[in-house]
């Protein structure tokens, strides 16, 4: 009887080593320690042995099932991992091709300009206010401290509807309509929109273009704090050690009107072709709101005072990206707006 | 308007005390912003370009058209250069003349101006041999000095130009340039610029050119005994100032001053011409010189006449550019005797303009109304010096002044006699009233306090008198027409003090109450809702071609340009109307960008115009447009070439995306749109009941009129306001149950023409709380199902908030949807799929 059981262990331990794939693994299970198995098999035939003999073959028996069924838990792990070796060295992908694409859209890069520079004034206060692209002669040039035939409309190359109707030359027209709309309160706008111009359309000049114009009211708004916020917003759009050099100017809306420029982004101040070798860049128009705009908005020039600017979208994302032909904004080539 | 002044011309007013880089920057800072610094002469080398004289003119032995000019520069021996110059040759065989004849001398090594090619490219020069003669250097034409275009022979320079002294000592110099902005007349001159600059540089301003009225004790009278003057319409002439200068003979300008005129951008003419043209840049007065001998009295009047009026309407002259032009009655006129013999302020006539044989000289120094002459030169389309300088407000204090100038200049270079008697008419002489400038308000504007003496001192170096303590009474000089109020006096003090040096703060005023922004905020969802479903953003523009929004119409109809807001000059005849829809530039772009890839999804956010009855300015509804055509996905290796390509439900997915991210629920989706849409393949969108947008695949003809072909293309357009104002942001959770949900799929056989919709409704609204979803996961058409007839089958999820769902409750919600909608849609349920 011992013999028999001895003989079954080394058998199946023999042929749990035969084994080459862990499916083959229930087979051998049900062959040995399996319900209707050889060792079930061995174990009915204890009832034949004597009392004495019974206990020992009986544990003989026990010994025998623990080793093989911890020989089989040893042997699966083997299989087990060997096959995941070589799942793992066969299922290599090159990485090298392109993965699926999700395809998300992209905004044009003025909204992206735009958003920037709304958030960088958001931030200081002003709030967004958008005033109409048709405007009236009145309210485009009039209000502003321009009349008809005045030289400073020089400044400007107008569309016109008639003779009262313009599209909008700049987004100044809107300071008119808020200081109009939110007398006698204090005001902190800026006014981003489309503008146009009767210009040819080449690589430095478009027709339509975006702007943003910064309006602030109060009972003691200063040059200085125009100055100040200017410096905020090119610190906060261009790099945080920019510098910026402040010149007298003429605008018809402001008194006294400054020009606002930054060191040349690209050249480090070497001078280079884009800032015309100055090594300064202009980046807005400025100035303490006119008295006569300021009456003409509802202001008392004697108890308010203000400041506005105006710059311009395009030309700080050509400056940023590299882009040296502006027409490439509003003709829509895919090739162009997806890179952004 | 553009102005160039040479600092040689500006050091005559002030004395140089820094370098023209320094000053260029001071004066930009300040507000004359000097758009280039030229420096001319940079590129010439001391040793090699000195002034030479000639000594000799021989024949060249080898060529008839070429001549040896031996040249003395101050050196040991003069050196021989080899030249084919017509003024050189001229001198051939003739003795020199006694006047030293001095020429700029290019040594070996020089670098000039190619004066052959034309195309200001630079050579060095090299000795050599021409036709067997060795040429040791070159004597220079003024092109190849880089100092005008002129290359008709060589430049001779005066006679006591010095021997042998470097070429940039003597003709160098360096050339400012301005963009003078706005009415700032008293700017546009040399001398107005140099009196900035003497502010800023604190020296002195000679002031020698303004006095001489001062020093000629010449008898003013309104009537001169050489001409009848009058001033029909003073509210269009403020003053006129004429001068007699008799004796005279026509002849070329000197060197300095053609030289200057070149540098600032004129070519000289004649020196009358070029005087009055001298002294319009010198001082900023724009001077007419009319033929006196050419001025005809008026009847029988003893003396000619003149008179400043206004235009008969009709009325006609020739003016000098040889144009005959027909006038306005609001257009102002110089008239003679006879008729008109200038147009006020733009440009004279041709029939008392100067000629070689003119031998009197009547000069005439006016001051015309501004915008009276801006609209005069804007309605001929004639724009001159003069017409841009007298639009802008001139000081009428200039006038006789300038003319003194002018004159005294005539008279040294033309060899007259000035008449010792001048014509003035100045009905009303100007006087500026003083404006009271609190110190106060200038702190309060620029935020830094400029202390008292410094105010004063500016001002009054700007040529202001200022009187008082504290308000100053501050009185501006005539020539600054443009001060009136306080505040301009700020400007004066703030840029000489300089905006550059001023502290940075920030506002310190209260902040006005911060509001939400939704029309924006919207607007920007939008755009990131449609990025997301893969669409790119384009911005087009809003004047648009009429021609193309007739292509919207299949049917071919006219369009209605009255529902169009046009603009009055356009750049181009096509493009001359302002956009009423984005589609059609939506198109156009779709079209430009299939020249490069066969997927284009596309949207565009913008305003268009639709002009109101009885107002002055069109409605501006924001709208959005979005196009999609090509394949559906993006290209991916392993999808092979293309899958399948958009179209009606690919756009319907990117309406319900957007519904569904501005959280609107209750769209509602009618058949049909407008008739640019495939009118069995498009709807419009309706939410809570209000129309806000249509959307489809578009009609074959308007895809093959955009130059589409026969593509699919799928457009999708919205009122962006109506959209916006259903926005909701106040979605309430659903409840999330833990309790296992029940799934059961159901299909119903119903007639081709049933909306699905309905039918899913109303399985909706039958299911009850109960039944939580419900999803379309097919619809098939088949023979067998019956002709006219589909299966739709969805699948349902009931499922209870607190409690586990039997059976029985989900076969009673189930019977009760089958029996409504066999009853209420004739739909017979497919049994189970
Ligand atoms: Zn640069």
């Amino acid at each position: 009887m011992l013999e028999s059981l001895n003989a079954l262990e080394k058998e199946g331990l023999d042929a749990l080593k035969a084994l080459a794939q862990a499916e083959e693994l229930p087979v051998w299970y049900r062959t040995y320690l399996g319900r209707k198995g050889r060792l079930t098999e061995v174990l009915r035939g204890l009832g034949v042995l004597s009392a004495e003999e019974r206990p020992h073959a009986g544990r003989r028996a026990n010994e025998i099932k623990t080793a093989l069924e911890s020989a089989f838990e040893t042997r699966q792990d083997e299989l087990r991992a060997a096959e995941m070796e070589a799942s793992l060295a066969s299922g290599a992908l090159d990485v090298t091709l392109p993965g699926r694409p999700v395809a998300p859209g992209h905004l044009h890069l003025s909204t992206r300009m735009l958003r920037r520079i709304r958030a960088i004034f958001a931030e200081m206060g002003f709030q967004v206010y958008e005033a109409p692209e048709v405007e009236t002669d009145e309210n485009n040039f009039e209000l502003l401290n321009i009349p008809p035939y005045h030289p400073a409309r020089d400044m400007w190359d107008t569309f016109w509807i008639n003779d009262q109707v313009v599209l909008r030359t700049h987004t100044s027209p809107g300071q008119i309509r808020c200081m109009r709309e939110n007398h006698p309160h204090p005001i902190r706008v800026i006014l981003p929109g489309k503008c146009y111009r009767y210009e040819q359309v080449t690589p430095r000049s478009e027709h339509q273009f975006y702007q943003v114009e910064g309006l602030a009211v109060g009972h003691n708004i200063r040059i200085t704090d125009l100055i100040g916020t200017m410096h905020e917003f090119a610190r906060k759009m261009h790099g945080a050690a920019r510098r910026l050099r402040i010149r007298g100017s003429y605008f018809p809306f402001t008194e006294p009107s400054i020009e606002i420029d930054m060191d040349c982004i690209l050249c480090a101040g070497k001078g280079c072709r884009v800032c015309k070798f100055t090594s300064w860049l202009e980046i807005a128009g400025a100035g303490m709101v006119h008295p006569v705009v300021l009456r003409n908005g509802g202001y008392d020039p004697d108890q308010w005072s203000g400041f506005a600017f105006g710059m311009g979208v395009e030309r700080p994302a050509m400056l940023h990206h590299g882009i040296e032909d502006i027409r490439y904004f509003y003709s829509n080539d895919l090739r162009f707006l997806r890179q952004f | 308007m553009a102005l160039r002044v040479p600092i040689s011309w500006l050091y005559d007013f002030v004395e140089p005390s820094a370098t023209p880089e320094e000053l260029a920057e001071r004066l930009t800072l300040a507000g004359l912003e000097v758009e280039s610094l030229t420096n001319l002469g940079a590129q010439w080398n001391r040793d090699v370009l000195r002034v030479g004289r000639i000594s000799e003119v021989a024949a060249h032995p080898n060529a008839d058209r070429l001549c040896l000019v031996t040249v003395d520069y101050g050196a040991a021996a003069p050196i021989t250069v080899v030249t084919g110059a017509p003024n050189m040759l001229r001198h051939l065989g003739e003795q020199l003349p006694a006047e030293p004849l001095m020429v700029p001398l290019a040594l070996v090594g020089a670098e000039l101006i190619d004066g052959h090619a034309g195309d200001g490219r630079k050579l060095k020069l090299k000795a050599g041999n021409i036709r067997g003669v060795r040429s040791e250097g070159m004597v220079c034409s003024e092109r190849e000095l880089g100092l005008s275009e002129d290359h008709e022979g060589i430049l001779i320079l005066p006679s006591d130009a010095p021997l042998g002294a470097a070429l940039a000592d003597y003709l160098g110099d360096h050339v400012l340039e301005f963009d003078i902005k706005g009415g700032f007349a008293h700017l546009l001159s040399v001398f107005g610029v140099a009196r900035e600059a003497a502010v800023l540089t604190g020296k002195t301003l000679k002031r020698g050119v303004l006095e001489i009225a001062q020093q000629e004790h010449m008898p003013t009278t309104g009537d001169p005994s050489y001409i009848q003057l009058e001033i029909a319409d003073p509210d269009l002439c403020s003053r006129y100032v004429a001068l007699l200068i008799e004796g005279i003979t026509v002849c070329p300008s000197p060197f300095w001053m053609s030289q200057r005129l070149l540098r600032a951008g004129l070519r000289p003419i004649n020196a009358i011409v070029d005087v009055t043209n001298y002294v319009m840049l010198e001082l900023g007065q724009p001077l007419h010189a009319f033929d006196y001998g050419m001025l005809r009295p008026e009847g029988q009047a003893h003396k000619p006449l003149i008179r400043v009026r206004r235009a008969q309407p009709g009325e006609k002259m020739r003016t000098l550019d040889g144009v005959e032009r027909s006038f306005d009655g609001e257009m102002l006129l110089i008239t003679d005797g006879g008729g008109a013999v200038g147009l006020a302020g733009v440009m004279g006539g041709e029939n008392s303009e100067i000629t070689d044989d003119t031998t009197a000289v009547l000069l005439e120094s006016a001051n015309f109304e501004f915008l009276n002459t801006r609209r005069t030169s804007q309605l001929l389309k004639l724009r001159t010096e003069a017409s841009d300088r007298f639009g802008k407000r001139l000081d009428p204090e200039l006038c006789l002044r300038a003319a003194l100038r002018a004159a005294t200049l005539i008279a040294e270079i033309c060899g007259g006699r000035l008449r010792m008697e001048y014509g003035d008419l100045y009905p009303q002489p100007a006087g500026l009233e003083p404006v009271r400038l609190e110190l106060d308000f200038v702190e309060r504007l620029l935020g830094v306090a400029v202390p008292r003496e410094e105010v004063v001192r500016t001002l009054e170096a700007l040529e202001f008198t200022v009187a008082g303590e504290d308000p100053l009474l501050v009185t501006p000089p005539s020539h600054r027409m443009d001060v009136s109020m306080p505040a301009d006096l700020v400007e004066e003090v703030g840029r000489i003090h300089g905006y550059d040096r001023m502290p940075h703060t920030l506002i310190q005023d209260e902040l006005p109450p911060q509001m939400r922004n939704t029309l924006l905020d919207g607007t920007e969802r939008i755009r990131d809702l449609l990025i997301g479903c893969g669409l790119d953003e384009i911005i087009t523009y809003s004047i648009v071609s009429i021609g193309d929004q007739a292509k919207l119409d299949p049917g071919g109809g006219a369009v209605d340009e009255s529902a169009f807001l046009a603009v009055k000059n356009p750049l181009s005849a096509e493009r001359g109307h302002l956009r009423r829809g984005l589609l059609a530039e939506g198109l156009n772009t779709m079209r430009a960008n299939l020249r490069f890839q066969g997927r284009v999804s596309i949207f565009e956010v913008g305003r268009v115009f639709h002009p109101r009855a009885g107002e002055m300015l069109p409605e501006e509804p924001l709208r959005l447009c979005a196009l999609l055509s090509g394949p559906r996905a993006a290209g991916f290796w392993q999808s092979g070439e293309s899958g399948p390509a958009f179209e009606f439900y690919d756009v319907k997915g990117v309406a319900e995306t957007l519904l569904e991210g501005l959280e609107q629920a209750g769209a509602e989706w009618r058949p049909g749109a407008g008739p640019a849409y495939h009118p069995g393949r498009s709807a419009q969108l309706l939410v809570e009941g209000k129309a806000v947008g249509e959307l489809g695949e578009l009609h074959p003809r308007v895809v093959a009129a955009f130059g589409l072909g026969s593509r699919t293309v799928c457009a999708l357009e919205a009122d962006v306001d109506a959209l916006l104002a259903l926005w909701h942001e106040d979605k309430q959770m659903d409840p999330l149950s833990q309790q296992p949900p029940v799934y059961e799929d159901l299909a119903f056989i119903v007639d081709e023409a049933l909306p699905a919709e309905q039918l899913r409704a109303m399985i909706a609204q039958t299911g009850g709380p109960l039944l939580r979803e419900v999803q379309l996961f097919d619809l098939y058409r088949d023979q067998r199902l019956g002709a006219g007839k589909k299966s739709l089958a969805y699948a349902l999820t009931y499922q209870a908030e607190e409690r586990t769902l039997t059976d029985g409750e989900v076969a009673k919600v189930r019977s009760k949807i089958v029996n409504r909608v066999e009853k209420e849609l004739g739909a017979e349920l497919r049994g189970e799929v």
